[in-house]
């Protein structure tokens, strides 16, 4: 790799927090172009909180986030979205009386001139939502709000995608149908960084694996190494 | 027969004029609490100011409407439209901007909005006086008596002119807000914001835009409903008393934030008035001869009296709110 090619994110010492409590004390954090990255740990590790801060919703303190080498940290979220982010929260993360399709189009209201184009694109990568595009989302079951929300981030292309525990609460059945997706939205070329509890599986499918605690790294390797390191495993994947 | 023209007239075309403006001040304030989750207490000094741009702008050309046939305060009401929307967005700017910067709870915005209907009021009275005012100024207000084909139908359906134009644009500011809400970017993004702000400001929707937005169309509809009101009566500087009420109770009736929900609350608050003042006597006289002779019909057989007209919203906010707090429509809790 040239000298001169920059990451897709590089969080550098990130300190942040709600009203002035740090949860995050010096969060660093690098993934390329066209890598997953799967950020585990024990509840109130920050993981969460780690993501909110790359999209904005979280004041950083102290140390900087670089998207393609541009500091980005504590920039709004729509310019977020602009310069090629796409936020997927854990939950609310649907528009649930607009229908389907109005959800996705709110996805490219940056873009309106993508707009058709990805919905054939979405339609086509998630089928089961073309049947229920003219439903009110918010009467859809988890797993379909879940693919609502992943192709409503998608329709604005982002180059990076933030899944905030994208399997929280789904059937195993669908579990599986997102991380495929998950695998198959990178291979098209789009970095992924994801929080998720289901630590061994998201591991997986993880080239790079962020584990939190008490808002600091305790390990960063690959997600094979990781899932293979026994120290790991003992505190953070229940043995 | 005569009866039912009496009714017809005096409760179909009454509560169709008043449902008409209740809905359309409804509408804004069902807009505005759905975006900014406050209940903006200034808006029907919003519908005053309205009205008063249009007697202004009539005052100074009063012939204008002559050449093209209709009266000059119609004319006038797509720029007193524009007018009311800046000051709208101008209110907003001014006042709740800097509190909703400051991540103040809701109720400081409703005590924010007491203060602008103060403003508002204090500052239309000292320009335009006191007493009641017609917004027909140079023009004659037309009056259509409708005679009916049927035998012994003496008195004929009487509509006027400034009704006529008030219907007609109700159903134009209605179908227009629909395809608004429905078809266009912004109007998409309007509800996006309504259902989930975070995930609306997450998914690039630019909330300030969508804030302004909705201040221009609450503006616009306020101009049209005080307008509308003023030229089927008079214009008054305190014709925000006798609207807050009306208004309110119509938005809560169809449910907060569902904008067809606050039009169904127009009429029926509109409707509910219009038929608690009427005198029932009348539609009981034809049957009169056939009723039991110790059965005198009293002569006035209305609910309340004319002057009380105010309690019947007041009622039914207070009926909605102890036994259906969401409305009709399922909409938010204030």
């Amino acid at each position: 790799m040239s000298s001169t090619t920059r990451p897709l994110i590089d969080a550098r010492d990130v300190h942040g927090g709600y009203g002035g409590m740090n949860i995050l004390n010096g969060v660093n954090m690098t993934l390329e172009a066209d890598e997953v990255g799967v950020i585990v740990g024990p509840n109130g590790a920050g993981k969460s909180t780690m993501l909110k801060a790359v999209f904005g919703l979280l004041h950083v303190n102290q140390g900087e986030i670089l998207l393609n080498g541009q500091p980005i940290q504590n920039l709004p979220p729509n310019q977020l979205v602009q310069r090629g982010m796409g936020f997927v929260p854990q939950e609310k993360n649907v528009f649930p009386s607009l229908s389907v399709q109005e959800n996705l189009e709110m996805g490219a209201f940056l873009k309106p001139q993508n707009v058709k184009r990805m919905l054939a694109q979405i339609y086509e990568f998630f089928p089961p939502l073309y049947e229920k595009r003219r439903q009110p989302a918010g009467e859809l079951s988890g797993g379909q709000r879940q693919m609502v929300a992943m192709g409503r981030a998608l329709m604005a292309e982002p180059s990076l995608l933030l899944l905030d525990e994208p399997t929280a609460g789904l059937s195993p059945l669908y579990m599986n149908e997102i991380f495929d997706r998950v695998k198959q939205i990178n291979a098209a070329g789009v970095g992924i960084l994801m929080v998720e509890q289901n630590a061994k599986q998201a591991l997986a499918i993880a080239d790079k694996g962020f584990v939190l605690a008490a808002g600091q790294n305790r390990f960063t390797d690959t997600g094979a190494a990781l899932l293979a390191d026994p120290d790991v495993a003992k505190s953070f994947l229940g043995g | 027969m005569n009866e039912l023209v009496f009714f017809i007239n005096n409760v179909v075309i009454s509560g169709s004029v008043s449902g008409s403006i209740y809905a359309i001040g409804a509408i804004g304030v069902t807009l505005i609490f759905s975006i900014m989750r406050f209940a903006h207490f200034a808006h029907a000094d919003m519908m005053t100011f309205g009205a008063f741009m249009v007697l202004l702008l009539t005052t100074l050309f009063p012939a204008a409407g002559a050449s093209l046939g209709v009266p000059t305060a119609v004319l006038m009401l797509p720029l007193a439209m524009l007018l009311t929307a800046a000051l709208a967005v101008g209110i907003d700017k001014t006042f709740y901007k800097p509190l909703r910067a400051h991540g103040v709870k809701p109720i400081v915005l409703v005590i924010g909005s007491l203060g602008v209907t103060l403003i508002l009021q204090g500052l239309i009275r000292l320009f335009s006086g006191t007493g009641g005012q017609s917004l027909y100024v140079d023009d004659r207000k037309e009056i259509f008596r409708l005679a009916l084909p049927f035998e012994g139908a003496r008195a004929p359906i009487v509509v006027t002119e400034p009704q006529i134009y008030l219907f007609v644009i109700t159903i134009v500011a209605v179908v227009a807000l629909h395809l608004f809400l429905n078809r266009s970017r912004l109007g998409k993004a309007m509800r996006a914001m309504s259902d989930n702000p975070e995930l609306a400001q997450a998914s690039g929707i630019n909330t300030n835009t969508i804030v302004a937005v909705t201040w221009m169309i609450a503006g616009a509809l306020a101009a049209i409903a005080g307008t509308l009101l003023s030229l089927d009566v008079t214009f008054k500087p305190d014709l925000s008393f006798f609207l807050l009420l009306p208004i309110f109770a119509a938005a809560i009736v169809g449910g907060v934030g569902h904008p067809y929900g606050a039009i169904a609350g127009g009429f029926v608050v509109g409707f509910a008035e219009t038929l608690a003042v009427f005198n029932w006597n009348v539609l009981l006289r034809p049957f009169r001869d056939s009723l039991p002779a110790w059965l005198e019909l009293p002569s006035n057989l209305a609910f309340v009296g004319t002057e009380y007209k105010i309690v019947v919203p007041f009622f039914i906010l207070v009926a909605i709110l102890v036994w259906r707090p969401t409305g009709l429509f399922k909409g938010k809790v204030i």
